[in-house]
């Protein structure tokens, strides 16, 4: 690490005494310091101005003052947006498209990563590197055929999937589960075999292998997966802005990219005071399992 | 394999062949009933639709009449497209530049300082990367916003002037990728760091022993060892940036007129707002190249670890 922190500060390459080895060090570090705090800013300046406006009343929003700080603070918009029947059902609907897609790609991604990477079968190897590809493929290249789709369906059983919010329950998992397959057949090939052939030899089941030991021993790789489905659920847009249009179907980012924004009448605070409410959730999770968070998210590439 | 081998063998010496080969047939019953939910999501909902995009992209307007190229043909002699072309390259190759030096230096920052501090400002920087994009780029719009933008407000009092940000193009495809960089790079830091801390202590010391430079340090110490997170991460990242919906709809929808629209935005304006479906499925088709390009590296390089392993 003092080798990384020289070579960044650019001080001479051979320390010919030791002071001055400790000294380039110290200044390494004061200008890591320097650039992080400046970073830190780019990065929480739009968070942060986010929580700026959502404090502010509409008359000191229109009044051009310092747009950086708020002089009087309100949770008005707080509590308009959170009496509004509108905003809750849009939060509603987010909570259990999400909840929903969790399960399901759960109990289909954990059972099959389960077969993939310890039972196999013919065509099994193919199939692991075909979820793998699975996951490269981007949902702005699905949404046209899938809307399509959906008036097929309609056409020939008569059930209309546009337009209703657990549509999106069916075509979340796409999204999820060809990367929490992914790194569940990743976690579950490195739990050492010997575990499973003496549960075996015991006379267990495959299924009671499964549950008994493989999930108790992935556990942190399923939390992981867990957190992914879950915000990846919660902060898909561009399906909903396809399939769904009236007010009571929309999910979070879509109601509040579509109804608070009414024409050019901007009600600013509102906006933020909504966006705010609609990162809480990940941010939450985030704050309390950032580790599993972080594990998911370096397990995608590095896993295989 | 081997552990297949294993417990066949041990099955074997207990039952005799014929209820081996029936015990491997069960076995791989069961295996493939577990996958079948998985092979059936796959197929109804990934496969079935990326075909079908294809054929979409053969139809007329109200998918009557099969015209084969005729969309295609309609594409190319359209200026807007050449410039959602342009911009689609533009926008991922200098966001994902950006993103990728951005994460690079400040992973070098973060690993500086001492081991204790680092998880809070790891956990900082990412804060990006977690509030999902729809929403950070509300934020972005009013940071942008045209009388009462806050960047411009900084700029009245250093005394510079007033910049339109998402109204004149070249604003406007600044701002696009600004945003993007901003929401992306946390990803890179991550994927860095966690490289970073991986490469044995003892190459550098070898290396300053050798009288290397801090940079002489980088390129043939740290790059090499990193060789294989940077290009897989940047790979992913290529696919996700010109793949891009979220930011560029939200932020400026395509405009100012057609300048920052991408593949995805173009393809849903004219796809689904203007409901011309096979036309826009022929838009979202010109990603597959670039996909399938990034797609082969990514296979290959994963590949190559596997068989290092």
């Amino acid at each position: 690490m003092a080798n990384a922190a020289v070579a960044t500060a650019g001080a001479p390459a051979r320390p010919v005494r030791y002071g001055s080895m400790s000294q380039s060090r110290r200044w390494a570090l004061r200008w890591s310091y320097f650039f992080l705090v400046l970073f830190a800013i780019f990065f929480l300046m739009p968070p942060f101005y986010m929580l700026v406006t959502a404090l502010k009343s509409k008359e000191e929003i229109a009044a051009i003052t310092n747009p950086w700080w708020v002089s009087s603070p309100t949770l008005s918009n707080f509590i308009e947006l959170l009496t509004q029947n509108q905003y809750l059902i849009f939060f509603r609907n987010s909570a259990l498209v999400s909840i929903c897609v969790v399960v399901v790609t759960m109990l289909i991604s954990v059972i099959a990563a389960f077969s993939l990477a310890r039972m196999k079968f013919w065509g099994s190897a193919a199939l692991a590197t075909g979820v793998f590809l699975t996951y490269l493929i981007p949902d702005t290249l699905l949404f046209i055929p899938l809307f399509k789709m959906m008036t097929f369906v309609r056409e020939l059983t008569g059930i209309e999937l546009v337009n209703h919010w657990w549509t999106l329950c069916i075509i979340y998992p796409t999204l999820t589960v060809p990367f929490c397959t992914w790194i569940m057949i990743g976690y579950f090939a490195s739990i050492p075999k010997e575990l499973d052939e003496a549960a075996l030899i015991d006379g267990a089941t495959w299924m009671q292998t499964l549950t008994k030991i493989f999930i108790p021993v992935a556990l942190p790789g399923i939390i992981a997966a867990t957190i992914f489905c879950f915000t990846v659920s919660w902060a898909q847009f561009l399906y909903p802005l396809a399939f769904t249009t009236s007010t009571t179907e929309l999910v979070l980012p879509v109601g509040i990219v579509t109804t608070l924004i009414k024409g050019d009448v901007f009600n600013w605070g509102q906006i933020m005071a909504g966006a705010l409410l609609g990162a809480a959730p990940p941010l939450i999770i985030y704050a309390f399992l950032m580790d599993y968070y972080i594990a998911g998210l370096t397990a995608g590439a590095t896993k295989g | 394999m081997a552990d297949i081998t294993a417990q066949n063998s041990a099955v074997a010496t207990r039952a005799g062949r014929s209820s081996l080969h029936k015990l491997v047939q069960r076995k791989s019953t069961i295996a493939f009933l577990m996958a079948l939910p998985l092979i059936l999501l796959i197929t109804i909902l990934v496969a079935y639709p990326a075909g079908y995009a294809v054929w979409l992209s053969m139809l007329n307007k109200s998918m009557t009449r099969f015209v084969g190229f005729g969309n295609f043909q309609f594409l190319f002699k359209r200026d807007t497209f050449w410039e959602v072309v342009a911009q689609s390259c533009l926008f991922a190759l200098t966001a994902v530049l950006f993103k990728a030096m951005i994460g690079f230096v400040v992973a070098h920052f973060v690993n500086n300082i001492p081991t204790k501090g680092q998880r809070k400002w790891r956990g900082m920087l990412l804060v990006p990367w977690v509030i999902p994009a729809a929403m950070s780029t509300l934020s972005w719009l009013w940071l942008f916003d045209p009388s009462y933008s806050a960047f411009n407000w900084i700029f009245a009092h250093i005394g510079l002037p007033k910049i339109s940000w998402l109204g004149e193009a070249g604003w406007a495809r600044f701002s696009v990728i600004l945003v993007n960089v901003w929401a992306g790079a946390p990803f890179f830091l991550i994927m860095y760091l966690a490289a970073l801390k991986s490469v044995p202590e003892q190459l550098y010391e070898a290396a300053s022993i050798d009288g290397a430079t801090w940079w002489q340090r980088i390129w043939y110490v740290t790059l090499p060892m990193m060789r294989n997170i940077i290009s897989i991460t940047i790979l992913f990242s290529t696919i996700v940036t010109f793949a891009n919906f979220d930011i560029v709809r939200v932020l400026t929808a395509g405009g100012p007129l057609t300048a920052t629209h991408i593949f995805g935005t173009w393809a849903f304006k004219v796809g689904i707002e203007s409901g011309d479906i096979p036309l826009g499925a022929t838009v979202s088709l010109f990603m597959v190249p670039i996909l399938a390009v990034a797609a082969v590296f990514i296979l290959r390089d994963i590949s190559k670890r596997g068989s290092e392993v």
